[in-house]
């Protein structure tokens, strides 16, 4: 897998908050069907090193490259729809049931041509251990751990080529955590989901 | 004591008599006191400084009448719309650099355009710049104009700030600026405009507007102030929709940058506001 281009290369990122300095000369490269883990404490700024990634803060230094192109060159959203960052609380947005929440982003310009698949969001939701009502739950009443667990169907039902996740499991049981990391390696491993 | 003006009679009020209806403030300071609200000081400040600012204007006024020049008009004009930018910039709680300006800009473009419109092609005044119709009525759309301006930017600051993680989500599932930022924005301008709305819908049956009873107690036909503040009323609804829109969309592009980021950095609460001067 190591000969394949690679999808997503950060060179030389730097991150500071008032004044302090979080990190420098951070370089990564990932290839299709790599897996990355970045591990620190608390406030070592590793949310921040995502949003870099995902384009929602400008870079301090370095670059950032995906699929050959500079996150410069880019249309964030164009970027961000492949290169998809999963937040540790996602709003779930407009959208008053599941399945509303979860067909709200295809109305968005990044995704035009496209919309979503119930089929395969059942079979998603099944394979995270929900059952077919799932979808016609309301949103505004899931807990904290279903929100998750929709901000993450949503993500991979939108089929982005490289998932960035900040502690997406975190409010998860550990029943549901294993499924999720389950779904995840299928992801990575095959590009497809359930 | 009566008074023929012309057309009509209306009531002359001496000094004394604005005197004693200003003693009807110690009617709010009195339950201020008994109720322990704290707004004694600030009702009498209020007053104070709204007496001596329409004891002002009045001689302003009267000058500026006499002196039939476009000129000293536009001047006047300009002040109170700096000075309407400045009131409706230190209202909402986040603010960011340029607020004043972008107030001043969405104030002036709707106030003047509309005053220029409705004395031009609605009243037909000759000339267009005539002081005793252009003040008034570039006065009322001015006083509109604020509050609509105000509520439009803070309502929009104050949503970026709550809601931020709900637009950074929508910009990470794809979404542009304007998609991201759409249903805020919407929200905003509804906010701006709901007083003017509110109020048109309640008139002549709940209130009577303060222009209309104005003009009949000096002496108007009633179905003149009618017509009058009919007009009024189209021109403040189009002011409003146009100030608010206006402040909200250049707040839009001052904390969104053209890279689809959300800049809230640029967003800074007010740290220096006294609690007294806000009430509740």
């Amino acid at each position: 897998m190591t000969d394949l281009a690679p999808l997503l290369t950060a060179t030389d990122l730097r991150r500071s908050v008032e004044g302090r300095l979080l990190f420098e000369g951070l370089s990564f490269s990932l290839a299709p069907g790599q897996r990355l883990m970045v591990v620190g404490p608390s406030g070592s700024g590793k949310s921040l090193l995502l949003r870099q990634l995902a384009g929602l803060d400008p870079l301090e230094s370095g670059s950032i490259t995906f699929r050959g192109t500079s996150q410069e060159a880019w249309a964030l959203p164009a970027f961000r729809a492949g290169v998809m960052l999963l937040p540790q609380r996602a709003a779930l947005g407009a959208g008053v049931t599941v399945q509303e929440v979860l067909a709200q982003p295809f109305n968005l310009k990044a995704h035009a041509g496209r919309t979503l698949d119930v089929p395969q969001a059942r079979q998603l939701a099944q394979a995270l251990g929900r059952g077919p009502e799932f979808l016609a739950l309301d949103s505004v009443t899931l807990s904290g751990g279903e929100g998750q667990l929709v901000a993450l169907l949503r993500a991979l039902l939108l089929s982005p080529t490289v998932l960035l996740l900040d502690e997406a499991t975190s409010a998860l049981d550990p029943d549901t955590t294993a499924r999720a990391e389950a779904v995840l390696s299928e992801w990575c491993a095959t590009g497809v989901t359930a | 004591m009566v008074r023929d003006g012309g057309d009509g009679v209306s009531l002359h009020i001496a000094l004394w008599q604005v005197a004693a209806s200003a003693a009807l403030l110690l009617v709010s300071i009195g339950l201020s006191w008994w109720l322990k609200l704290g707004l004694g000081r600030e009702i009498l400040v209020a007053g104070v400084r709204m007496t001596v600012q329409l004891l002002l204007v009045g001689l302003i006024l009267a000058w500026v009448f006499a002196l039939k020049q476009p000129l000293p008009v536009v001047a006047i004009g300009l002040v109170m719309t700096l000075l309407a930018a400045q009131a409706s910039s230190a209202r909402p709680k986040y603010r960011y650099r340029s607020l004043f300006l972008d107030s001043f800009v969405a104030i002036f473009g709707s106030s003047f355009l509309l005053t220029g419109l409705t004395l031009s092609a609605v009243l037909r005044i000759h000339p267009w710049f005539e002081p005793q119709y252009a003040v008034p009525i570039l006065g009322m759309i001015l006083g509109n104009s604020v509050t609509s301006v105000a509520l439009g930017a803070e309502r929009f600051t104050a949503d970026l700030h709550a809601r931020r993680g709900e637009v950074e989500g929508q910009l990470l599932l794809g979404a542009t600026r304007w998609e991201a930022a759409h249903p805020l924005m919407a929200t905003a301008v509804k906010t701006g405009m709901l007083p003017t709305l509110n109020s048109m819908t309640v008139m002549g049956i709940v209130s009577l507007p303060g222009m209309m009873t104005g003009q009949i107690l000096a002496g108007e036909s009633p179905q003149n102030a009618v017509h009058y503040q009919l007009v009024m009323m189209f021109v403040l609804a189009a002011s409003s929709a146009l100030g608010s829109l206006g402040v909200v969309l250049l707040a839009y592009h001052r904390l969104f940058d053209n890279r689809d980021r959300l800049r809230l950095e640029r967003l800074g609460a007010e740290r220096l506001r006294k609690p007294a001067s806000r009430p509740g």
